[in-house]
């Protein structure tokens, strides 16, 4: 019993977290029977994406197992008593959270969605470039063998799609990184010192919220070539005054708070009042603005390589995806019907984790409101 | 001697004019001692104490005089050596503990970083430490509260906390800024028996800022008057209370409720009001509500003088 990940605690009662741990073990421990092969061939490849997967895939397996024994262990010998006190704020947002049924969903869809993109070089059927007897496969409709159908070029679509959401959500999730971690030590450098440190940095942020963004991007696109790395920098560099002057607004009013002195009365050093203390603090609405970001940036990664600035093919992206099939909109319309659908369900699905997000971290919002 | 304040001068630049905060003030206190400093709100106690660790906010600063600790002059120092001195040699309570904790980490936690930084714990031994001592300051079951969040204490509690974040440091001094202004009468004696309790333990000298005459009756050894910023009296408590001679102390004691006292026995305030500090009386800032002024006090402040062993006092008419 104790073997099969989650069993126990679903003997103990413990439903949720036992629905979780089987359902993990059980679709990684279904990827590795059907994808037995390539799980090992990818440790002798020299792809270090290939890599990544197969030990996202083995590491998962592991982790549940041992996970599960040792919590069916903690549980049985009684170490699981909850504690009245210690319900920190995070954990009150988190119950918040987990109440709301819609945001919970879209979380769920968001980690299915970047688990499927790591696991894309074990799952996809074909291979994402292969062209072969172009004629007999190209533009065929969506059936078993292709469920997203083929483009002009016979390849499969679903395919694509799967190492496109790879590029846009990697995309995404790197650009909106850079972003929020400069933003966060910009912002709270400057109101920390404050002065003339203050006044020099906030004007360079006013320099780069007024640059013209738009033709950085077509310039930088223009000089080098588009890459992912390329595009994560540009989107990550661009965007970060937002929650610069944001950041730096909470700080100026949380250090005249009186922890804050009290942190400076025992002699923490500034560094450490700014990490310890004044960041965790003003961190919660960034963590809302952090996830509308990720859909905003690869909105934007969409947005350029639909337009040919961004993901150049035959590497494929979502954006250039869509942008391949407006041409073949009358004969094939789910050329860019599923990139686009994947796109929208993606964005969809981070601004509602971003409300959920939100409401939780907003006490002065009822919770009758996610019944 | 412990600590040394001579000609203590922290004043304010504010667009109106220069706010003299704490003007001439010099003072000692000799290890292990219990030195409470007295006053009514907004005469610049909490300056004096925010000036030995430098964190006058701004646009108030130390302008003149030394505070030398064990010898060493602390305005002379940078800010590296400044931070060792915070927590580690002094320790500052603060008056409302519920502000002074941060809101969003364990009361365990804060404790445990005091000593990662002055006593250079690894982390699973500040830890324990951190535990050892909230019970040492009186928290019941301390393995349990130390993982909890300030507001899930109670004010008794917050401020236990936050003593035990000053003490953690080992200071020589501790500076306790109205440490019961905010508790409730049975939790300030607690509090109270718990400073004593632990000035014994470790060693320490004891600064109490406060306006309760009750308070410092009951804890300190020497006090000294505080008004607009200038020293008026000091001496040993026993012998201050039984004869003061400045009038602002005699006015400061005789405000005091008495239990028993009856109707024939009306409680005396001091007349007037704390003048506005950037428009202070000429001549000895107390005048104007003094019953003994003369011409004299009008034209000078009365310099502070020795009137008997250990007694000081700034006052023309006593001599």
């Amino acid at each position: 019993m104790a073997f099969v990940p989650g069993l126990g605690h679903l003997v103990l009662g413990r439903t949720t977290r036992g629905a979780h741990l089987l359902t993990v073990a059980w679709a990684g421990a279904g990827v590795l029977a059907w994808r037995s092969e390539r799980v090992f061939a990818a440790f002798a490849s020299r792809a270090i994406d290939e890599w990544i997967a197969s030990l996202f895939l083995l590491g998962s397996l592991l982790f549940v197992v041992v996970y599960s024994r040792w919590d069916v262990g903690r549980l049985l010998t009684g170490g699981d008593e909850p504690s009245v006190v210690g319900k920190g704020p995070w954990q009150v947002a988190s119950r918040r959270f987990r109440a709301n049924t819609l945001a919970v969903a879209s979380a769920y869809m968001i980690v299915i969605l970047y688990v499927v993109a790591v696991l894309t070089p074990l799952l996809a059927p074909y291979d994402p470039a292969a062209i072969d007897n172009v004629l007999q496969t190209r533009y065929l409709a969506p059936s078993g063998a292709h469920l997203f159908g083929t483009d002009e070029f016979g390849r499969d679509l679903f395919t694509r799609a799967l190492y496109g959401a790879r590029v846009s959500l990697s995309i995404g999730l790197l650009a909106m990184l850079l972003s929020k971690s400069i933003g966060t030590t910009y912002g709270a450098v400057a109101a920390y010192f404050g002065g003339a440190v203050d006044a020099v940095l906030m004007r360079m942020v006013d320099v780069v919220i007024a640059f013209p963004t738009f033709y950085l991007m077509l310039m930088l696109v223009g000089v080098f070539e588009a890459n992912i790395v390329l595009i994560v920098l540009i989107l990550g560099l661009t965007s970060w005054p937002g929650t610069a002057r944001y950041i730096r607004g909470e700080i100026l009013s949380l250090k005249e708070q009186g922890f804050s002195e009290a942190a400076r009365a025992i002699g923490l050093p500034p560094r450490l009042i700014i990490i310890r203390h004044l960041i965790p603090s003003a961190l919660s609405p960034v963590l809302v603005s952090a996830a509308l970001s990720v859909a905003g940036m690869i909105g934007a990664e969409a947005g350029l390589s639909f337009l040919g600035l961004g993901i150049r093919p035959p590497t494929p992206s979502w954006g250039n995806m869509v942008s391949a099939g407006q041409d073949a909109m009358l004969v094939a319309w789910w050329v860019a019907f599923f990139p686009g659908a994947l796109l929208a369900l993606t964005l969809v699905s981070f601004s509602l984790l971003a409300d959920g997000i939100r409401d939780a971290l907003d006490p002065k919002v009822l919770m009758r409101r996610f019944v | 001697m412990l600590i040394d304040v001579q000609n203590l001068r922290s004043h304010f630049f504010l667009d109106e004019g220069v706010l003299k905060a704490v003007d001439d003030v010099s003072f000692s206190i000799e290890e292990k001692e219990t030195v409470a400093l007295v006053g009514e709100s907004g005469c610049g106690k909490t300056i004096v104490a925010l000036s030995f660790l430098d964190l006058i906010p701004s646009p108030g600063r130390v302008v003149g005089g030394r505070i030398l600790l064990e010898g060493e002059d602390l305005r002379a120092m940078s800010a590296t050596q400044m931070r060792r001195v915070r927590g580690r040699q002094i320790g500052l309570i603060f008056q409302e503990p519920g502000a002074a904790l941060n809101p969003v980490q364990t009361v365990g936690g804060q404790v445990a970083d005091v000593l990662k930084l002055h006593r250079a714990l690894t982390r699973h031994e500040a830890r324990a430490e951190a535990v050892k001592l909230l019970g040492d300051v009186g928290i019941a079951d301390p393995e349990r509260w130390a993982g909890a969040y300030p507001f899930e204490l109670s004010g008794g509690m917050q401020q236990r906390a936050l003593i035990a974040t000053a003490i953690a440091g080992r200071p020589k001094l501790l500076i306790a800024d109205e440490p019961t202004t905010a508790l409730d009468p049975t939790v300030q004696a607690e509090i109270l028996d718990l400073l004593r309790h632990l000035q014994d333990e470790h060693d320490m000298a004891l600064l109490l800022i406060t306006h309760d005459i009750g308070v410092v009756a009951e804890m300190a050894d020497r006090m000294m008057v505080m008004y607009t910023g200038k020293i008026l009296e000091t001496g040993d408590v026993r012998s201050l209370f039984k004869d003061a001679r400045h009038p602002y102390t005699q006015g400061l004691l005789g405000s005091v409720p008495q239990l028993g006292a009856g109707r024939d026995d009306p409680l005396r305030g001091i007349p007037g009001a704390v003048p506005d500090f950037l428009e202070l009386p000429r001549g000895c800032t107390f005048h104007p509500r003094c019953d003994l002024a003369e011409d004299v006090c009008l034209s000078s402040f009365p310099p502070i003088r020795g009137i008997a062993p250990n007694r000081s006092c700034a006052c023309h008419m006593v001599a």
